[in-house]
């Protein structure tokens, strides 16, 4: 089966290098999947899921918060802000950071806060979306 | 005369416990290095990538009528922009990057330029506090280990002064990290920004027109400058952070060696001191014993 290259990568560290035969991602106008040999294609990400397809392994999940995803010369690209695999999320402490980040949201203003109120989100959607699955 | 030999002990003491302080210091300075440099080379792919996404959109023309790529007509006030350590005991690391930051805002500001200070570091806030300098913003707490949420809120801050032009140029200045062997202060173009189109590893033109963008290209390019900005500026810090472990190093080395050097040095003063008193104290006895034989 053709497979293409994928990396999925933040700006802290590359969370996925490989081949993978399909890529989900979530650009701007709805929900696509890249297959080997896709056209070259630039797309901004909003918040939402990456699912990568790898041949005879289990797929890679991951959230993503923001950031844009690239095709090229059957290589996939994914560069996001705030990324993080399913299999890495604890989803009870990032309940309790989301709560703990909402209740002080109102006083705080900072970047600090503001940021971990955002990986929170990040981490509970993926942590939705593996339970749906 | 055994007063002195008893200074003396004491002096090597304090220079013994400060030896072992710096050595640790060294020790520690050594290990973070190298978690330093692996920082640094995480945060490379994502540095290449966007930089290489940016060429290519701006080699496409999706940058016209970006604020963030357009130079001003006139440039009245530049923003300096300096990322230097918390803490000090790093040999010149901090002196050097605020000193060249220094000159480069005096020589503009004879030139009639106005001046804006955003500060990374605790040291260079003192500094420039000390000096009576206006200080548009200080970020500190981050100098050991920098996250990419502080590169996000710098850039927020001075992106933000650009585009309500408070401010029409931003100069980055930091250490870069060449090697453990040497690192060097280094001054940048942070904004407007000045994208090298000319010699992109990738074809760009035809290449350009055969992409599907989601949304148009420049709405891409808007909303992945300031990523782009903000990678530089992560990469810059996570440079500094590495250099400043390299200077801590080397410094308490020096200081480490230098002790060493001091201890040896006093030991012998203080053997020296010990046998002048032995002379002495015989030389009494002798002269004391002979006075009372020849009495007799």
């Amino acid at each position: 089966m053709a497979t293409m290259h994928v990396e999925l990568v933040s700006p802290e560290r590359m969370l996925f290098s490989g081949e993978a035969t399909m890529v989900i991602a979530r650009p701007e106008g709805g929900d696509a999947a890249f297959l080997p040999g896709h056209a070259p294609f630039l797309g901004l990400l909003g918040i939402g899921p990456v699912t990568i397809k790898v041949e005879g392994q289990p797929d890679v999940r991951a959230a993503v918060h923001g950031g844009f995803i690239e095709v090229r010369n059957n290589r996939v690209t994914i560069l996001s802000d705030v990324a993080e695999l399913a299999s890495e999320v604890d989803v009870v402490r990032a309940n309790a950071a989301k709560a703990r980040m909402e209740d002080k949201a109102h006083e705080l203003s900072d970047g600090a806060a503001a940021a971990a109120l955002r990986r929170a989100h990040v981490r509970l959607e993926l942590a939705g979306m593996a339970n749906t699955h | 005369m055994a007063g002195q030999e008893r200074v003396l002990r004491r002096r090597i003491k304090t220079m013994q416990s400060t030896k072992k302080i710096t050595r640790a210091m060294e020790l520690i300075a050594a290990t973070r290095i190298v978690k330093a440099q692996q920082r640094v080379q995480a945060a490379r792919p994502y540095a290449e990538q966007i930089t290489a996404v940016v060429q290519s959109l701006a080699a496409g023309g999706a940058g016209a009528g970006q604020a963030l790529l357009s130079p001003r007509s006139e440039v009245r006030k530049i923003t300096y922009l300096i990322v230097v350590g918390d803490r000090g005991l790093c040999g010149g690391y901090n002196s050097n990057v605020i000193r060249m930051a220094e000159r480069a805002l005096q020589a503009n500001r004879s030139n009639g330029k106005e001046y804006s200070l955003v500060l990374c570091g605790k040291k260079a806030e003192d500094y420039f506090r000390f000096r009576k300098y206006t200080i548009d913003a200080a970020f500190k707490g981050f100098s050991d280990k920098p996250a990419y949420e502080n590169a996000r809120e710098v850039v927020e801050f001075v992106a933000a002064k650009f585009e309500a032009e408070e401010t029409d140029q931003v100069e980055l200045f930091y250490t870069q990290f060449l090697s453990a062997g040497s690192q060097r202060a280094v001054q940048r173009r942070f904004m407007p920004m000045e994208i090298d189109t000319g010699d992109s590893t990738r074809p760009t033109g035809e290449l350009q027109a055969s992409y599907e963008f989601e949304p148009e290209p420049g709405v891409i390019l808007g909303s992945i400058l300031p990523r782009y900005l903000e990678s530089r500026l992560y990469a810059a810090m996570l440079d500094a952070t590495a250099s400043e472990y390299a200077n801590r190093q080397r410094a308490m080395k020096s200081a480490t060696d230098n002790a060493g050097d001091l201890i040896l040095n006093l030991s012998r003063q203080m053997n020296q001191a010990r046998q002048a008193a032995i002379t002495t104290e015989i030389m009494e006895i002798v002269g004391g014993a002979e006075a009372l034989g020849s009495d007799k």
